[in-house]
């Protein structure tokens, strides 16, 4: 048994200080709020896949395919509660990932990045073609429930937030574990040289594929949670450009540390609420220039900033 | 018997489309080996240029045919080459050596900023260049009528595949590429430029580009996005025939036109599905495309 250590305790006490700040805060920061740690949580699967060295631009498969599963099992289910459709999404997507996990697996460096493109316009390509649901306007999602509040009743932006904040906390808790356990280090071995991996006996495809699959169901939860707070879920969902930006924010914090993600999405999504407003033709100006930035001088996100300072000090 | 002869000349034109689209990336690919995500905007700059050049010619009460074609030309290299060398000369050109992914990131970041560079130039009303098209009417073939500005694209296709084939395999610099193609380091040693070399690749794979948009510009309404509509489909174009190759470029471009045509005319839900499911059915057999190469992996 691991001993908790500074890095789950600072987790732990930020995720707190979070969730009280926000009774404080004015109803848009909470929604913001909710959807940057959403956003966060498919971004730590993009980081899970870059760790082992692959670059995927169709997250945003997993990501809908979560947005989709809260957004028909409220409908044809009749499910309210939103940790069953949450848990619903997951299931959906393991069962996916494991199937489609055991062919990209195969590919490395632009053949993963294309392959794993093409499957998530598959999902867009049908999704746009099903007049039932709404085609390229999607639907809403009903009210939902957690466990016994009712977010009609009491403050559904808060209790998003809640759910989100509790969510994302233990995620962050599991995967800083994992990324010391056996399987997250293989996968860094695997980026670094996946042939001597193979010689010291581990074999690269099941290590990839684990990872493949645990980053799926992660982006599923966080499609889920967007569903739950936006009360709305779309193909676009599932187009490229937003499996790009998923890209974008991972590059932005870096692999450093599992808080990367989440300082990385709060970033962006709090630039893109002012960007869209003030200088709507420009926002993706901004985002190709701060990534060419980044990529120029700061190669490891801006995670490495907090740890720049602290090698130089010691 | 219709339908079959109605998938044919669809499939076949549609093809030719997806080639011109396709030639300047795989070109790009083939010599430098970055896959180049801004290929799209440059479709859409060629589209964007000729449409609004065709515009004034047609607004100054022309119309003629033949001047039409000239613009859309002269638009279309014009701004392919220029932003094709300030893109390389600029931006890639500090970027060597990098990770084949790290690159297709950076070509993702020179998309997104030219998106809205064209939307600050043009707005977001979208252009039309209808005339040419309309012009050149249509020919009857047995029940079916095709459109010739169509099969002018299909003409085109033909003779920009035949002349990028040509280029790579008969004349000094084709063999110069090729030499970088198969080594890069040994070409330098033997007193190849190879960065001179790279500005040209890169500037005719963007000339393509942009030809094909210029070409596209009086079949469509030319708005924001087409350039990020098209990319995904040159990929799957690419990716299906294998990376860097012309002869790839082109079977991919008739596998994937055929079974879009396919799917419009028997089960027209499927269009967007049929196009990706290609390309991943031929990924599962054929790791590296058609044509592609398998390359070593390190030790």
């Amino acid at each position: 048994m691991m001993k908790a250590d500074r890095t789950e305790l600072s987790l732990i006490g930020v995720a707190i200080a979070v969730a009280i700040a926000a009774q404080f805060s004015p109803n848009w920061l909470v929604f913001t709020l909710t959807l940057a740690i959403s956003t966060g949580l498919v971004v730590m699967g993009v980081v899970m896949l870059m760790r082992a060295g692959l670059v995927s631009f169709g997250q945003g498969l997993f990501y809908c395919l979560g947005g989709y599963a809260v957004g028909l099992g409220g409908r044809f289910l009749g499910i309210t509660d939103a940790l069953v459709l949450i848990g619903l999404g997951v299931v959906a997507t393991v069962a996916i990932a494991m199937i489609l996990g055991l062919l990209v697996t195969r590919y490395r460096e632009i053949f993963f990045a294309m392959l794993s493109l093409a499957f998530s316009m598959i999902l867009y390509g049908i999704l746009v073609k099903s007049h039932g649901l709404g085609s390229t306007d999607g639907f809403g999602v009903v009210d939902w429930t957690l466990l016994w509040f009712d977010s009609e009743t009491s403050d559904g932006a808060n209790m998003a937030l809640m759910l989100a904040i509790a969510v994302a906390l233990v995620i962050a808790l599991f995967l800083n574990r994992y990324f010391k356990s056996s399987i997250g280090l293989a996968c860094e071995a695997i980026r670094e040289n996946e042939v001597r991996v193979e010689y010291m006996g581990i074999s690269r495809q099941q290590i990839l594929y684990i990872n493949y699959v645990i980053a799926a169901a992660i982006g599923s939860v966080g499609g889920s949670m967007t569903a739950l707070a936006a009360g709305h879920v779309d193909p676009t969902m599932a187009y490229w450009t937003i499996s790009g930006e998923f890209v974008f924010i991972a590059i932005l914090g870096g692999t450093g540390h599992v808080a990367a993600p989440f300082i990385a999405a709060l970033i962006f999504t709090l630039v893109r609420t002012y960007a869209v407003e003030l200088a709507p033709n420009a926002w993706q100006m901004i985002l190709g220039i701060v990534l060419l930035l980044i990529i120029l001088f700061l190669p490891k996100g801006i995670w490495s900033l907090f740890t720049r300072k602290k090698g130089a000090a010691s | 018997m219709l339908t079959v002869w109605a998938i044919l000349i669809d499939g076949f034109i549609y093809a030719s489309w997806l080639f011109l689209v396709a030639a300047g990336l795989t070109v790009i690919y083939g010599v430098m080996r970055i896959l180049n995500m801004a290929h799209g905007s440059l479709y859409a700059l060629g589209a964007y240029a000729a449409a609004s050049a065709l515009g004034w010619y047609y607004a100054d009460g022309g119309d003629q045919l033949w001047m039409a074609f000239a613009i859309i030309a002269v638009c279309a290299v014009a701004i392919g080459a220029v932003t094709g060398l300030a893109i390389e000369r600029g931006l890639l050109r500090i970027m060597y050596g990098r990770d084949e992914i790290l690159m297709l990131i950076i070509t993702f970041a020179v998309l997104l900023i030219l998106e809205d560079v064209m939307k600050l130039i043009w707005g977001t009303t979208p252009y039309f260049a209808y005339q040419p098209y309309a012009a050149m009417g249509r020919i009857n073939i047995d029940v079916l009528t095709v459109s010739r500005y169509d099969l002018m694209v299909l003409a085109v296709s033909i003779v920009i595949g035949v002349g990028l084939w040509f280029w790579l395999e008969r004349t000094r610099i084709g063999k110069i590429l090729r030499s970088i193609i198969h080594d890069r380091e040994v070409s330098k040693a033997m007193g190849v430029n190879v960065g001179r070399m790279f500005t040209i690749t890169f500037m005719i794979g963007a000339t393509l580009g942009a030809i094909a948009g210029g070409i596209t510009a009086p079949i469509i309404s030319v708005v924001p996005g087409i350039g990020i509509e098209v990319i995904v489909l040159a990929f799957a174009v690419v990716v299906t025939g294998g990376l860097g190759s012309i002869t790839g470029a082109a079977i991919g471009a008739i596998i994937v036109g055929l079974a879009r045509a396919t799917s419009i005319h028997t089960m027209p839900e499927l269009e967007l599905f049929i196009i990706y499911a290609v390309m991943a059915a031929v990924l599962v057999f054929r790791p590296h495309g058609l044509f592609g190469q398998a390359v070593a992996r390190k030790i």
